[in-house]
């Protein structure tokens, strides 16, 4: 988390040239390649069974026929109505939330422990109680997503606030801004990169909880369909989906990553 | 000279006690009056309450008993209109380009969106700064960002600006320099303005009065004149009488710096 008196303090990647940059990219990719050419000699030399662990080309030939049939439009639009539901409810909760906490310094020094002590609960073994209350369709899997992201959104919320640097309010004040300039003007400014980091670690933490619970207890969903092809053995199948679901994280992560970036470089 | 533009009146402060301790007295009964056009410095040890009484006169601390006075009204709450601040840090805002910088604190006066531009473009200029009003403050150096405050400051037109340390952050070169922009602009500007400092060279490069504050409770201990007209320039700065002057001030604060030292010694026991 950068600190909001900081303010200009990148990311390590934005520390780097545009030379430094295209470089770094290519390590990324060379990285990326290497693993894929350990997985294809481990499978074509079978120390590890193609049973556990199918062929890359086979993988990416499922992967292919379930993306142009459309065959995984089903799963995909289940989970994506999940997220699209989970994803805003506990972005909006945790901002105002973590705003209204953030507002007097009491409120802040009482109520950030006990949001901190929750996020340390392995809040997965709230997930039964979800299901029980809700059912075993969407809306426990949108309650379990918008509890995970819930916690360090307001987290990262109340110390975006709380840790303005008071000078500007100072100055703020010397100068004779109005409540809603204040907080136009200088909190959420001063908060926001903050703030964003809070959304990105909220949003994939969301993510997972969806396809988490998916897997645990679910008829319809990505997750649901990896266990699905697991518990019947067809592990290439199996594999196309958990690539669609490392794909969409990893798309996930790139987009809010340039929304940071992007808020940072002003 | 003309009447007198602020008046402190028997302003007393008490800080509330930190955990355990006593109360601290930070002011004890001030009595001070500032003509409209005077520079002068406070000047005293650190925790004498020098910068307490700058916020009491700017309207951002409420003093416990006493008033400050400003155009002969009691001052209730910051006076966006009469008073602008330059703090001890230049206070920029990172995320907005230097030209902003000086924009939102005419927004936050009620200066109408289509003026703010050419004021703050002016303002830019007077500081000799108009070619990084679209860069960002961590571009510019510790003593270009104070002069980019110096142009927030003068760009909200108000009679009084009071300075809380504004060269603390600065090392001894960028100081001087600063130093003289400063006596310069100033004198064209006929501004009323009280200036907080540690620096002796500061406090009789800038005032016309000094102010020597006792260790804490802070009192007046001796009003210093400097009888020299603006702008200063670095010939004054290395005459005989800058020299004598400084010393004066030194010998007045000596005994001050070695209480306060003092006072502290005691508190750590």
């Amino acid at each position: 988390m950068s600190g909001a008196a900081a303010g200009v303090s990148g990311g390590v990647t934005e520390r780097l040239s545009r030379r430094g940059r295209r470089l770094s990219l290519l390590t990324k990719l060379a990285v990326f390649a290497a693993l894929m050419v350990l997985w294809h000699l481990l499978t074509v030399t079978e120390i590890i069974s193609p049973f556990f662990l199918p062929q890359p080309m086979a993988v990416m030939t499922v992967f292919w026929r379930i993306l142009s049939t459309g065959r995984a439009l089903p799963d995909l639009g289940v989970t994506f109505f999940e997220f699209a539901v989970a994803g805003p409810i506990a972005v909006l909760t945790g901002v105002v939330a973590g705003y209204l906490i953030s507002m007097t310094r009491y409120s802040t020094v009482v109520l950030e422990p006990v949001i901190s002590s929750l996020y340390a609960i392995p809040i997965i073994i709230f997930y039964p109680i979800s299901v029980m209350a809700l059912g075993i369709g969407p809306e426990s899997k949108i309650a379990h997503g918008a509890l995970f992201g819930f916690f360090p959104i307001c987290l990262n919320t109340i110390q975006g606030f709380s840790g303005v640097d008071a000078i500007y309010l100072r100055m703020a004040r010397s100068t004779g801004a109005t409540k809603a300039q204040l907080l136009r003007r200088i909190l959420i400014p001063a908060a926001a990169p903050t703030i964003l980091g809070g959304v990105r670690l909220g949003l994939m933490l969301c993510f997972l909880a969806i396809i988490g619970g998916e897997t645990i207890a679910s008829l319809e969903g990505l997750g649901h369909r990896i266990v699905w092809y697991a518990e019947g053995m067809q592990m290439v199948n199996m594999f196309a989906y958990m690539v669609f679901v490392i794909l969409i994280a990893t798309a996930m992560n790139a987009c809010l990553s340039l929304l940071e970036l992007r808020r940072r470089g002003g | 000279m003309a009447e007198s533009l602020v008046r402190v009146e028997s302003v007393s402060h008490t800080f509330p006690a930190p955990e355990g301790g006593k109360e601290v007295l930070a002011l004890d009964a001030i009595d001070m009056e500032i003509r409209q056009g005077e520079m002068v410095a406070f000047i005293g040890p650190s925790g004498c309450g020098k910068s307490t009484l700058l916020n009491v006169i700017g309207g951002m601390i409420a003093p416990t008993s006493g008033a400050a006075l400003v155009s002969g009204q009691a001052v209730r709450g910051p006076l966006p209109k009469q008073i602008a601040y330059i703090f001890q840090e230049s206070a920029l805002l990172p995320w907005a380009t230097v030209l902003d910088n000086i924009k939102v604190g005419l927004e936050f006066q009620g200066v109408p969106k289509d003026e703010r531009g050419p004021i703050a473009s002016a303002a830019l200029k007077s500081v000799g700064l108009e070619a990084f009003a679209a860069s960002y403050p961590h571009q510019l150096s510790g003593g270009m960002k104070q002069r980019v405050a110096l142009a927030r400051a003068l760009s909200l037109r108000t009679d009084i600006l009071l300075m809380d340390e504004p060269f603390a952050a600065l090392d001894e070169q960028t100081r001087m320099i600063f130093g003289e922009d400063l006596s310069r602009l100033l004198a064209s500007e006929r501004k009323t303005i009280i200036l907080v400092t540690h620096s002796l060279a500061e406090a009789v490069l800038l005032a016309d009065r000094i102010f020597v504050f006792t260790s804490r409770p802070g009192r007046i201990k001796a009003v210093l004149t400097i009888d020299e007209p603006h702008p200063r320039t670095p010939d004054f700065m290395t005459s005989q009488r800058f020299s004598e002057l400084r010393n004066e001030l030194y010998e007045l604060l000596r005994d001050e710096v070695l209480a306060a030292i003092g006072n502290d010694r005691q508190g750590l026991s």
